[in-house]
């Protein structure tokens, strides 16, 4: 009888507590991420996890249910999962393009508002909400820095995975340097690791004896390079690029390295951006359909404190 | 008698297999770039870059010759250099030779504590090796993102100076990662070889059943080989760690299967039965030496994963036909 009375009472409470806040909208966003895999897309959780925090406090009727997939297969069935439990709005950062292009598809059959981050679809009808880095321009921005700061090198390039973002940062790179005396002696896979990328940079230093300069695309990877030159302990390669912002690196920049003057920004808080913009437009009514495209900050000396978080994982 | 000489050229044969393959393959190295065949790339580039999988490769040798499967390599070595660090920036800026010293203790603890959960799993859980480790495999690798907030967890540099020679210095000339492969193959061959568990661990490997109808305490030995892996990369991760100060969500991924990879090349059989440590070690370093013939050489960049594929194929071919000669 006892325990009967506690339970009715505590429905009771609950019911109030539903009342007052039905007076905020009561409403679910969905944000599906790969799990952190690597440095960036740790990023991507640790700015996720942190938006979707402030923005509760905001809106009291607001649920955020962040889930994060291994891999692109268990990302189209978290996104059905998501779908099951009813959500008005999904911030999706996919695995890869043409994996969950047809999943997005579904979830947008039945309603809901799309916001996809960094990694366009297939089909670009699809999303509501494009919010992404520019990854040709991220490519771009460094060439076009080691043109002018350089004149006339001899340089290697260390890129990420085959994918697509892969390609457009080295294709931006290569317009930006096609023409130049900017001279690539080879290009290798460093699959955004840092022990992959020590590798491939030590390979390097042993299969050319002049080294002037080194673009490594992301850096994590800039981690493994800049150590493995110190190891071999050449003096020869007088600039490494990296790029996407992460702390460390940033760091070094604000102290002046002499290997690391610049870095080229790609934030992980892009994410961050997309849930606010797509919260906005359900409770505000602002409108944010369309594209957002985020500038490949070139992040130097000057301008460094402006994109350090010394509490971000990246 | 002769059935005896016979047995025994046979043995050396099957032994020498995978250093014929590797021979050929630093051969081959040769042409490919003329800095191939130089000290600084040999051995104290490739050779010391190839000492983690060499370690984590020995301890496989023991849990795979008593015929048992471990997955969970990569995760145990992401979560103890995980711990190590963490431990280590405990220290904070006074932290010096005396906290590494500790935290080398603790990574080895840590891994050893890691086989020996994977061990009382598969035996007093009585769950198949393969199922066991794949589910620490996953839990371990979850524990480390924990532990990195999703990130990377890093020392301060002024720390890690003091702790780098241990990959990067030498003694009497010899890279100390080289070394310490030497050193931990020697042990590890002396277990294998000539001590009576050495004997129970290929008896296990090659018939359960009459081992333990031998009175041999099965799941004891079993036991223990998860153990000597979970040491292993425990010692691996000692190594690891100075090199680049940190560590990272990509830190000992797929090493399982490099690591396994090499076992296999080295002469044990996936079946278990047979264990050869030093083939193992061979293994491991013809692995590392394919991934730098690669770079140094024109291969497509798109291609070197078939080149890979194909090489590791024909280096296998290559050591099995000689161990069915004679």
């Amino acid at each position: 009888m006892k325990k009967l009375m506690i339970g009715l009472a505590a429905l009771s409470l609950a019911a109030g507590l539903g009342v007052a806040s039905a007076e905020d909208q009561k409403l679910t966003v969905a944000v599906s991420i790969p799990a952190a895999d690597h440095g960036w897309t740790g990023g991507v959780v640790y700015h996720a996890t942190r938006a979707a925090k402030l923005l509760e406090a905001a809106h009291p009727g607001l649920k955020i249910i962040i889930k994060t997939s291994p891999d692109g297969a268990s990302q189209a069935s978290a996104l059905e999962d998501l779908t099951t439990q009813g959500i008005n709005a999904l911030v999706v950062l996919p695995h890869n393009s043409d994996e969950l292009t047809g999943p997005i598809k579904k979830v947008k059959s039945k309603g809901v508002f799309i916001t996809v981050v960094d990694r366009a679809l297939s089909d670009p009808t699809i999303n509501d909400l494009y919010v992404a880095g520019n990854n040709p321009e991220l490519g771009r921005v460094a060439g076009q820095y080691m043109k002018e700061k350089l004149g006339k090198a001899d340089i290697v390039v260390i890129r990420g995975l085959p994918i697509v973002i892969d390609e457009e940062r080295q294709k931006g790179f290569d317009d930006a340097i096609k023409g130049s005396d900017i001279k690539v002696l080879d290009k290798q896979f460093g699959n955004w690791s840092r022990d992959d990328a020590f590798k491939v940079m030590q390979d390097y230093l042993t299969k050319f004896a002049k080294i002037d300069a080194v673009w490594c695309q992301d850096d994590d990877m800039a981690v493994g390079v800049l150590e493995a030159i110190k190891q071999s302990k050449r003096t020869d390669v007088k600039l490494v690029i990296g790029g996407a912002g992460m702390k460390d690196m940033i760091k070094k920049v604000a102290d002046g390295d002499a290997m690391m003057p610049v870095n080229v920004l790609y934030p992980p808080a892009m994410v961050a951006s997309a849930l606010e913009m797509t919260v906005s437009g359900l409770y505000d009514k602002v409108p944010v359909r369309g594209k957002y495209i985020l500038d490949a900050t070139l992040v130097t000396k000057e301008n460094a404190k402006e994109f350090y978080f010394p509490d971000s994982p990246f | 008698m002769t059935v005896m000489t016979k047995t025994r050229a046979r043995f050396n044969l099957k032994a020498a297999a995978p250093f014929v393959a590797l021979f050929v393959l630093i051969a081959l190295g040769a042409f490919v770039h003329p800095k191939f065949l130089t000290f600084d790339n040999l051995v104290q580039n490739v050779a010391t870059r190839t000492s983690f999988i060499a370690i984590i490769a020995i301890g496989a040798t023991f849990v795979m010759a008593s015929g048992g499967l471990d997955l969970s390599v990569g995760s145990i070595a992401a979560f103890v250099a995980g711990v190590m660090l963490i431990y280590l920036k405990s220290g904070g800026p006074e932290a010096g030779v005396g906290m590494i010293a500790l935290a080398i203790g603790l990574a080895i603890l840590v891994g050893a504590a890691c086989g020996l959960a994977n061990g009382l799993i598969t035996t007093v859980g009585k769950i198949e090796p393969f199922i066991v480790t794949l589910g620490t495999m996953v839990i371990l690798r979850s524990l480390f993102t924990y532990l990195a907030n999703g990130g990377s967890i890093s020392i301060s540099p002024d720390l890690k100076d003091i702790y780098a020679p241990v990959y990067s210095g030498t003694f009497v000339g010899v890279p100390i990662p080289v070394l310490t492969v030497l050193a931990v193959a020697a042990v590890a061959a002396f277990l294998l070889y000539r001590t009576v568990f050495g004997r129970h661990v290929i008896a296990v490997g090659s018939n359960e059943d009459v081992a333990r109808y031998s009175g041999i305490a099965v799941n004891r030995v079993k036991l223990w080989t998860y153990i000597i892996q979970g040491i292993c990369v425990g010692i691996a991760i000692t190594l690891y760690v100075p090199r680049l100060g940190s560590a990272n969500s990509a830190t000992g991924l797929f090493w399982e299967l490099q690591a396994i990879t090499a076992v296999v090349i080295g002469g044990t059989l996936l079946k278990g039965g047979t264990g050869r440590i030093a083939g193992t070690v061979a293994g491991a370093f013809l692995l590392e030496v394919i991934g730098n013939i690669l770079t140094l050489s024109n291969v497509n960049v798109y291609l070197i994963g078939a080149v890979q594929g194909t090489i590791i194929i024909i280096a296998m071919l290559v050591q099995r036909s000689l161990m069915r000669k004679s």
